[in-house]
């Protein structure tokens, strides 16, 4: 609990009129809020426009924290109350429920579940395979296949003929093809 | 997500804009103190009240006969209640009207309600099980009966609801309704405590009709009025969004 502590003194400074303790509270408070947000349900833009409410409302009824008292519960609940009213707001607004094509090609904007995941895996595995390739051959796919460097750039800085290059990222291609071929096999 | 930043900017330069707009409060007393506040308030309308009345000579206060009528244990409990309740949904209602308290707060009335009503129950019954106890003939000159009583009720009940949602709307009242109905309860109490010392009748069930209309006219008054006054939120103190967004383009 030194998190709320520590919230709990910046409050009573900041309620005595401590501008600095203030925004120090506040920027302490933006992560916490979005958090208890989006553990209310509130996704996506949705969720800045609560933080900001909630920081609006702080400020109207900073008068009614009692410094005696623990800080998060406080902040939870106008979060809450807050989180409730956008929830609200939100589904009164009208969506495109009457045309079935475009409710289905609807995209949730959101990255879906587990895939930053998959994405770092595949990473994870490319970067071993690459790695684990023969000198001249990492050396040609990691200068002219990921760095995107020409062939003359790739001999200048490697010190080996355009033709040696050529071979090597032929082969290097090949090789990687066929361990990830085995490995996804 | 340029939509994202953009969003976290702004919040930024809203914190920025509160810290510029600070200036000192001082925190609001405890829910106990913010009720023993209103509860004096409550006696002092009482007593400049009674003063009044007694100045124009038109007082129905007789001391013999409130002596008398609170040697009934029934009609003492229940004016007993009507003062707990009135307390107690008092720190209720200032309770709730604080954000993080426990909703439960709003049970604490619970027991001061039930001996108030459980006890007007019990004197109606009484006058109707043993007629011959009725106090109302020897003891009044009453000059507050019937629709009188309504009348003081009512007209008791509204400035000091209007006092505690005054009170109340300090605070964050997060549940707005509940915060309105415990504080239309605490009014109506109030009032009805303030009402024994001026009422000659024995509960008669009429009477205790006529009471029961007032105090739930009172609470649903305070429900419809209060809870919208409550949720209401007042313009912000720094318009941070058109001052942001007028800004956003030139970045």
């Amino acid at each position: 609990m030194a998190l709320d502590e520590e919230l709990a003194a910046l409050m009573a400074a900041a309620q005595r009129g401590d501008a600095a303790a203030y925004r120090a509270l506040l920027k302490a408070c933006l992560p916490v809020v979005s958090a208890i947000a989006r553990a209310k349900g509130v996704r996506g833009e949705a969720v800045d426009d609560v933080v900001q409410d909630t920081l609006m409302t702080l400020h109207r009824v900073r008068a009614s924290y009692d410094p005696a008292r623990a800080f998060l519960p406080w902040l939870r609940a106008i979060t809450q109350r807050r989180a409730i009213d956008r929830l609200r707001r939100a589904g009164r607004q009208p969506r495109e429920i009457h045309d079935p094509l475009a409710y289905e090609s609807e995209v949730d904007p959101g990255p879906a579940p587990g895939q930053g995941l998959e994405a770092r895996e595949r990473a994870t595995a490319l970067a071993r395979a690459v790695a684990s390739l023969p000198e001249g051959q990492r050396q040609a796919v990691e200068h002219l296949g990921l760095r995107d460097l020409s062939l003359d750039e790739t001999a200048a800085l490697t010190g080996r003929s355009k033709g040696a290059l050529k071979v090597n990222l032929h082969r290097a291609l090949k090789a990687l093809r066929a361990r990830l071929n085995q490995e996804r096999s | 997500m340029p939509d994202r930043a953009r969003n976290q900017a702004r919040s930024e330069r809203l914190v920025d804009d509160l810290a510029h707009d600070l200036t000192p409060v001082r925190p609001l007393p405890g829910p106990a103190r913010r009720a023993a506040l209103w509860l004096g308030a409550v006696l002092l309308v009482g007593l400049v009240a009674g003063l009044i009345l007694e100045l124009v000579g038109a007082s129905p206060f007789d001391a013999p006969g409130f002596l008398l009528r609170m040697r009934v244990p029934d009609r003492a409990l229940a004016g007993l209640g009507a003062v707990l309740t009135a307390a107690t949904a008092a720190v209720a209602a200032f309770a709730t009207s604080v954000p993080g308290r426990s909703a439960a707060w709003s049970l604490l009335p619970l027991p001061g309600l039930a001996l108030w009503v459980g006890a007007s129950g019990l004197g109606c019954l009484r006058g109707w099980i043993a007629p011959g106890t009725d106090l109302s003939g020897p003891v009044g000159h009453g000059h507050v009966t019937g629709t009188g009583c309504f009348g003081f009720l009512v007209c008791v009940s509204v400035p000091l609801s209007v006092l505690i949602l005054a009170m109340l709307r300090r605070a964050c009242p997060l549940r707005p309704t509940l915060t309105a109905a415990l504080g239309g309860l605490a009014a109506s109490a109030a009032a009805a405590a303030l009402l024994v010392p001026f009422h000659p009748h024995d509960a008669a069930a009429t009477d205790l009709l006529i009471h029961g209309v007032a105090v739930l006219g009172v609470i649903g008054l305070n429900l419809l009025a209060g809870g919208r006054l409550l949720s209401a939120e007042p313009a912000p103190l720094t318009p941070p969004d058109p001052r942001s967004r007028a800004s956003g383009p030139a970045r």
